[in-house]
């Protein structure tokens, strides 16, 4: 019998479809601090459902998550957004569900967020890689609010060598992205992200790191819109060492 | 109010088109959330306040009906008067009646966003009688005939080159040599004009940020004094507001002061709280003879016992709409409504229908800053949710979103065929792209309006790992 814990990926729909190289990046990170990873056949957490009232669609892709990722010994994803959905809205969305009420809080308990995951339950310290770049790190809301991750990132990204760090003047700001909303308002979308983007310019970085694809996507699609020649990375991509490919948007 | 919620996406478009509104609305982080920051700063224990005023207001709201019943009986105990209005147009019949029966020409007003919410200056106008705001910010939009586009900052939305010409507009005693250039000017010149109105005004109506069971008094809070004058020096006042504004004493009051200020605009008390009981008695030296108070339920009652109902503990600091993005973007007016920003998406759906104000509800990422800064924390972005919900179960929702979601949601549902469908979408769309972005696609409109789609790289995770066996 291995010590080593079993890790449930949830690679999320994002990630999985958009840009597969994170979803390695964040199985090298788990395997080097310990964890042996296992991805079971997955869709989505069911979120942009939830969030747009359709709660019938949200609780069949809820009971359906739980479902796949109950026997695994940690559910960690490289998104805030979904960890969060998993961690705080099952609970919300199963709550007339007696049967699978108890499920959806424990998997609740063992669901993580990349990040923080590798600090706070694998005690991951130190990394060996390097990325000479500057960058600044853009905080999802659901990272920062509803998981309350905020120092994790920042101390593994300070490990990385020649990577230097500056923050953006509002850190805790929505970047406009916001799952459908993006779409629903794309205007007030627009607007949110080119004063994200400003800011972003402002600390002099080359480069934006984030923990959730879908920001990533918006800040990324927006500056190829207005010309503005800013890279995007994915925290997991970064602390991986996995920054030779393109980034992200990029030929 | 001319604009109508309905028209949120025209109305938040053309606001993000404004450049002068964005001047404005650039000051919120200096004018109140940096403000506000600090006073959180200071306090001793900020968390722990919050949770005893959430208590306070849970207590409130769990007692309504003897709360309520309390102070209409210590009201009257004190000589004054209490009406209760089901809806608006009982607010603004009970209103006029009480002017009528005052023989009440004109009228000074402060601090009533229940009055806004009820239409009442237009309708006593239609009457004829005149209504004079006396809070500077409310004046101004008063005399541009703009509703409030902020519930404690009435015309946030204007520079003071806007507030200038609205005087030189409006002002016919105004000399135009004066200058107008410095806020001091401004606040100098609607003092000359107000003055004289304050004097001669026959009936003075304010709102009232708490209502206390035990006293049967009414708290209001202004900064500039124009509360006292409005309840003091005309012979009838009358307090219209929220009957949810209760609470159970002054003791619970004084805990919720210290909170709404500093939430509000960062100051650890108001330049003036003004505490409202009865009409002039005893060895009063000032004071009206006549005191109402008209308590206005309009859709909140309905609220309790739903998923909405904590929205019921809102003490209207404003610090929701102070830190909400998208207010930030587009301003008040655009939400068509009184109530704006994320104390707007949360209330507006209960108070109008869902039907009417589902655009708020929906325009939000819920980044969840406003339940953060909530000083009675009210779970907004939750109470939004479940507006949405109930738009989509009852079919309010636009048909192509739900039957989008629906498709999705089948496939989503299917693992074996989204991992088909998925792999032969992020082929095509790799296909499609041009310098690693998608620039256009006949679907998904609202992304390529205003952004590029970074182009995915061809194969899926799922694939790939499988491959890697």
């Amino acid at each position: 019998m291995s010590d080593r814990p079993r890790v449930g990926l949830l690679v999320t729909c994002l990630v999985d479809f958009v840009r597969p190289q994170i979803g390695f990046a964040a199985v090298r990170l788990l395997e080097q601090s310990g964890c042996d990873v296992e991805v079971p056949l997955q869709t989505c957490c069911g979120q942009p459902a939830w969030n747009s009232g359709a709660d019938k669609h949200a609780t069949d892709l809820a009971r359906q998550v739980i479902e796949t990722f109950e026997p695994f010994d940690y559910v960690v994803a490289p998104s805030g957004s979904c960890a969060g959905m998993i961690k705080r809205h099952y609970i919300e969305a199963l709550v007339n569900d007696p049967a699978y009420l108890p499920r959806a809080r424990a998997l609740a308990a063992k669901t993580f967020e990349l990040v923080s995951f590798l600090v706070q339950v694998r005690g991951v310290r130190a990394l060996n890689v390097q990325c000479a770049t500057r960058a600044c790190y853009h905080d999802s809301c659901s990272s920062l609010r509803e998981l309350g991750v905020r120092k994790e990132p920042r101390k593994l990204l300070s490990e990385v060598e020649g990577l230097m760090l500056a923050e953006l003047v509002e850190p805790e700001v929505c970047c406009g992205f916001g799952g459908l909303f993006s779409v629903k308002y794309p205007e007030i979308s627009e607007r949110m992200a080119d004063q994200k983007i400003v800011d972003a310019q402002a600390t002099g970085a080359d480069v934006i790191v984030g923990a959730d694809l879908g920001c990533l996507l918006h800040l990324k699609g927006r500056m190829q819109r207005k010309g503005i020649n800013m890279g995007v990375r994915h925290v997991a991509e970064v602390l991986a060492g996995m920054v030779g490919e393109p980034a992200l948007g990029e030929p | 109010m001319t604009a109508d919620p309905r028209s949120f996406p025209e109305t938040s478009r053309a606001a993000l088109r404004d450049p002068g509104l964005r001047i404005a609305l650039g000051r919120l982080r200096t004018h109140f959330a940096l403000g506000r920051a600090q006073a959180v700063e200071r306090y001793p224990d900020w968390e722990a306040l919050r949770e005893s005023s959430r208590a306070i207001r849970d207590y409130a709201l769990a007692h309504l009906d003897t709360l309520l019943l309390r102070f209409e009986q210590n009201v009257y105990a004190s000589g004054g008067h209490v009406h209760w209005a089901r809806d608006a147009k009982e607010a603004r019949e009970i209103v006029l009646a009480i002017l009528r029966k005052a023989d009440a020409r004109t009228v000074i007003k402060g601090k009533s966003m229940v009055s806004e919410e009820v239409g009442l200056n237009d309708f006593l106008a239609a009457n004829g009688i005149e209504t004079v705001e006396t809070d500077l910010g409310e004046y101004i939009v008063q005399l541009r005939r703009e509703p409030p586009s902020h519930i404690i900052a009435p015309a946030f939305h204007l520079n003071k080159e806007d507030v200038a010409r609205t005087f030189r507009d409006a002002h016919n005693t105004l000399d135009p040599e004066r200058p107008l250039s410095e806020r001091s000017d401004l606040v100098a010149e609607a003092r000359r004009v107000l003055r004289a109105r304050f004097e001669s005004a026959d009936a003075g109506i304010t709102g009232a940020n708490f209502l206390t069971a035990s006293e049967g008094a009414a708290v209001l809070v202004t900064n500039e004094g124009n509360g006292d004058l409005t309840r003091l020096l005309p012979k009838t006042h009358i307090v219209l507001t929220g009957l949810e504004k209760i609470v159970a004493s002054m003791e619970h009051a004084a805990v919720l002061l210290r909170l709404l200020t500093r939430s509000a605009t960062g100051q650890d008390i108001s330049s003036y709280v003004t505490v409202m009981k009865g009409p002039r008695a005893g060895a009063d030296s000032d004071g009206g003879k006549n005191f109402h108070v008209v308590l206005v339920d309009n859709g909140r009652t309905p609220l309790l016992g739903t998923e909405a109902e904590e929205v019921l503990r809102c003490i209207r600091c404003a610090a929701c709409l102070n830190h909400c993005p998208v207010y930030a973007a587009v301003g008040g007016h655009a939400y068509g409504a009184t109530y704006t920003g994320p104390i707007g998406a949360a209330l507006n759906p209960g108070l109008m229908g869902v039907q009417v104000a589902r655009h708020h509800a929906n325009a939000s990422t819920f980044c969840g800053r406003c339940a953060e800064v909530c000083p009675v924390k009210i779970p907004l972005p939750k109470i939004m949710r479940y507006w949405r919900a109930r738009e989509y179960a009852s079919g309010v929702a636009p048909r192509g979103m739900t039957a989008s979601l629906g498709v999705w949601a089948f496939v989503a549902k299917r693992p074996t065929f989204y991992a088909v469908a998925t792999l032969i979408a992020a082929r095509l769309l790799k296909l499609l792209s041009r310098n690693g972005q998608v620039h256009q696609l006949p679907i998904m409109r609202n992304w390529f309006a205003v952004r590029d789609f970074p182009a995915p790289q061809g194969r899926t995770f799922q694939q790939l790992w499988a491959k890697r066996g």
